[in-house]
Formats: structure tokens, sequence, C-alpha cells
């Protein structure tokens, strides 16, 4: 019997753990550590943060699920790996500490034949003085990352709409808190989704909104931008998207690193090397990515943390990671199995894989800060990583050391994401955007770096209605009710 | 003489004034059901095409 341990319970690791399962049967043991009791939809979150849907709406308990699907549950945080053994025993393990099932705080060695890294990113709100301290949101702005974060970010919105039924003008200000975060997709939801509910409530007079991101320009979306035929026209995504900012009177400011967050106000760099401050009633400020802080040690006990992650804490897989200037970047220096180089009974799968350099051109002030998204890696291609990852450690278990392994890299596989700008059945709108590849490859496609014959965008109801059936199909899926397999990432 | 929805926020920013802003009719369109119809079983077929490019 092999065991599989999978490191994270999130869009990679759930889809990895449950095929894995599904294609093992009972002959091996699936194994997932999560620090989670519950499973979140997370592109829902932002429904979440407008009291649009409740938290139990966009989440499930884990337990039930893995029970029937016969994985072993373990509710804990990975602390270290340990992929050499120890001094006693050669068999790898990963360090755990229990979060719940009655053990929190306990530690154990969980042993395993292979491992999926699929633990998604520790949300960096200490990176920026003001906005949360480690992994814990401040009491400065509020957040959508998590469920809890976005209840919490409903009540106060709702707080900020009743002044301005009593006639108190207020400022709303959503975007990234850092230079280097991702995710810009889920602010560009939520600035949208507050702008159609304060809109909705007949208060739009009396919001100021604005969006603030470390994008050197709209549009950018952590992919460098794309280019989409629309109307007959191949379009740029900052014309589509300022134009959406123009028609709903939304200002912004792009190219900006905050770099303190205070009771109402946020200070920032430009790309320019100005400076600038922002006053706000209410403020939804994404935190950058980090890696979670796994550890790894050698047979002896020494630290090879370095040898199995990146610096920013991210685990090293089959990508080429050796620095290039940005008109070097290649389609091919990304990662096409998610194996770990030097431990290959190790994989990385979802937010939890190091890239090998950002997407967009990477961007600094005069005064050397850098200021670029860093690349996404969440949703479709998390969910497609996780499952080809699953494949290939199911074929090494069941065929041997020489089984194929499976490919998926982001530079041949496309993205179908829809942000949500308003919910409503009839009144709801959304952009529905496909992108094919996600990292562009300026060699197969060389005027826009895709195939605009499979990149497209276009907002309208016909996009919410698509947004809204995915929460429930992927909810679905992911309780792993009947055909949930027919079901793609 | 009263603005216009779609050239309202010209105005407003001069940011928004080199942007390209939808006219009453495409507006209309976004959430005209049996049009958004249309759209959902086009948009949904562009996506699953992508989908099966991806695996």
């Amino acid at each position: 019997m092999a065991r599989l341990v999978v490191l994270g319970g999130g869009v990679a690791g759930h889809t990895a753990a449950t095929f894995a399962a599904d294609w093992l049967g009972k002959e091996h043991e699936v194994v997932v550590v999560t620090p989670n009791a519950k499973w979140n939809w997370i592109p829902s979150n932002i429904w979440v943060g407008v009291g649009e849907m409740t938290k139990e709406d966009v989440t499930f308990d884990l337990a039930p699920v893995y029970a029937k699907a016969g994985i072993t549950y373990k509710q804990a945080k990975a602390v270290s790996i340990n992929p050499e053994g120890s001094a006693t025993s050669d068999k790898p393990f990963v360090t755990v500490e229990y979060t719940g099932q009655g053990k929190a705080g306990q530690s154990e060695e969980v042993t395993y034949d292979y491992l999926i890294n699929a633990t998604g990113p520790k949300l960096n709100f200490g990176a920026t003085p003001g906005l949360g301290e480690g992994s814990q949101l401040g009491e400065h702005t509020v957040s959508v990352c998590t469920a809890d974060h976005a209840e919490h970010a409903a009540e106060e919105l709702e707080k900020i709409m009743d002044k301005m039924r009593k006639g108190e003008r207020q400022k709303i200000l959503i975007g990234t808190g850092h230079g280097m975060c991702t995710c810009q997709g889920a602010a560009f939801e939520y600035i949208f989704n507050v702008e159609h509910e304060i809109r909705k409530a007949g208060l739009r007079d009396m919001a100021d909104i604005k969006w603030i991101s470390n994008e050197s320009f709209m549009g950018d979306f952590g992919m460098g931008g794309l280019h989409m035929k629309v109307g007959g026209y191949v379009v740029s995504s900052r014309i589509f998207t300022e134009s959406l900012f123009a028609e709903r009177g939304v200002d912004y400011i792009t190219g900006a690193h905050v770099n303190r967050v205070e009771k109402g106000k946020v200070s920032y760099e430009l790309l320019d090397g100005s400076s600038g401050e922002e006053s706000f009633d209410f403020s939804m400020l994404i935190p950058p990515f980090a890696g979670v802080g796994l550890k790894a040690y050698n047979k002896a006990g020494e630290d090879i943390t370095d040898t199995v992650f990146a610096p920013n804490g991210f685990m090293k897989v089959d990508a080429d990671y050796t620095p290039k200037a940005y008109e070097e970047w290649k389609a091919s220096d990304w990662p096409r199995k998610y194996q770990n180089p030097t431990y290959k009974n190790v994989f990385a799968a979802g937010i939890a894989f190091a890239p090998p350099h950002i997407i967009s051109k990477p961007m600094k002030s005069p005064n050397g800060t850098v200021i670029n998204p860093t690349p996404p890696r969440t949703g479709m291609p998390s969910g497609i990583i996780g499952k080809a990852v699953a494949h290939s450690i199911c074929d090494l278990i069941k065929k041997g050391p020489n089984a194929h392994l499976h490919e998926a890299s982001m530079a041949e596989m496309g993205a179908a994401c829809v942000a949500s700008a308003g919910k409503g059945w009839l009144d709801g709108t959304a952009a529905a955007m496909t992108v094919y590849p996600v990292v562009p490859d300026f060699e197969k496609y060389p005027g826009t770096g895709r195939d605009t014959d499979y990149t497209f965008g276009e907002i309208g109801l016909a996009g919410h209605w698509i947004k809204h059936i995915l929460h429930y199909l992927f909810m679905y899926k992911a309780k792993l009710k009947m055909g949930w397999t027919m079901i793609p990432e | 003489m009263a603005v216009k929805e779609e050239e309202f926020n010209f105005a407003k920013n001069d940011k928004f004034h080199t942007a390209m802003i939808p006219g009453k009719f495409a507006r209309m369109m976004r959430t005209c059901k049996l049009w958004q119809f249309i759209r959902f079983i086009i948009i949904n077929i562009k996506m699953l095409i992508v989908v099966s490019k991806s695996h």
C-alpha cells in the first residue's frame, strides 16, 4: 500500500486528493492535511462581502466529504518536510500541527510515499505596515480572501451604507495593498459589486469609489494584459477595463505600491517615483501572497529549505529558474510536471509552486521599489494542475517509477474567468473572459502572445448567469456528489 | 438639454474622457434576456472549447 499525502484542501489540493482517492481505490491511502475544517468556494466570497450570500452558502464541512471518499483527513497545518526521512528511518515524512479534531496544538509525523504541496498562499498582510500582522488582517481595512473576512466586509459595508442613508458622503477605496500583489481579479469583482449594491440602494450619488492597483495599466490582471476579439476588433484588456470604470464612474490609480495603511488613510508610491495619500471611509485591499513558510530538513536534520523552496516560500518544481531579462522569457520556462527537481516523489500544485518569473512586464519606481503584479495561479489552472499531478502520482504508484508524468503547462493551457460586476438574475452583469494560453507564448503567437480565436471577453447578464451556475456546479463537485468526476475543472 | 446617460461620466474625470463608454443600445443589450440567453449559449460553447484544449 502506498500513501499519498496532500498538504492543503483548496482548489488544487482538494481536486488532487479527491481524484487520487477515486483512481487509487482502497488499495492505497490518500491523506489530506489542511488547517481548515471547511472547504470554501473562494470566487463567491465577493458576494458574501456585499451581503448577497452567507458564509454558509460558500463553505461546507470537509470531514463528511473526505469520510465518504475514503480519504484520511487531518485538520492540521504542515510545519516541515523531511524528504529523506530521519536519522532512524529512511521513510520521508511531514511534521504537522493539529488545529482541530480535539488535538489542537499536538504534533505528528505523517510518513508518505508521495507528497503534493498544495498549501496555497500565506495571506501576507504583514508585508504592508498597518494592513495587518503576519497573516492576520488589520483593523483599518477589510478583505474578501476568506469567508470570515468577507462576512466582516459585508458588515462594514452596511455601516457605511447606513451613513450614506443619513446623508453622509463616503469614500470607498478598493484594490491591492502592496506593490507585489496578485489576485487583482477578486478586487475588481468586489469594487463593481460594491458599486452595484450602492447603486441598487439608490445611494450612488453619496459614494466616491476609487480603485488602487499595482498593475502598471488597467486590465493587466497579472497576466501582462490580454488582447481579445470584441466586435470584430482585437482589443487590449486596457480598453475593455477602462471602459467599465468610466461607465460606472469609478476613478482609478495604477502602478501603486501601498506602503502604509492607517485609520482612514493609505500612503502609496507610484511607478514614476512620486508618492501620495488617499483617504477612505471603507477600504478592501488584497494582501500580497507568500509561501506558507514550510521548512525542509535532510536526514541529518540540517535545514534544506533553500533547496526545496524558492526565497518567496513557494516550492521549486520543474521550471527554469535561471534569472533572465524580460526579453528572454519564454513559455518553456514554465513548469510542465510540477515535480520537485531534488525529491522526485514531491510535487507542488496551485499557488504553492514557485513560478519561474512573473508574467507582466517587470516594473520598478526610480526609487527601486518593485511594483508589478505576481502571476495568478488560482481557479481553473489550479484545478487542472492538481488533477494532472494526481494523475502522475497514481500512474507512478500503479505502473512504477518509469510511468509517464502528466503535463499541464500554464503556457499551454487556457483559463475561463468570469468576473462579476454585480449580482442579480435579471440585472446582474459579469465580464466573461477566456484567455489562451494563460502565459503568453510569443514564439507561437508572435502578435499578442495568445490565440485571439480563443481569447475573448464580453460583459453582460449571461456572464452573471454563468458565474452563478458555476457557484452551484463547483460546490456540487467539491462535495463529490453523483457525477462529480464529469464536471471539468 | 439633458445629458445622455452614456455621456454623463465623460466630463467627470480626464481619464474617462478618452475611454470607450457604451451607449444606450449596448447597455440595453447587456441585460436583454433573449439576447443574453443566446450569448449564454455562445459563451458556454467558447469556454468549453478552451477547457477542452486545456486538459
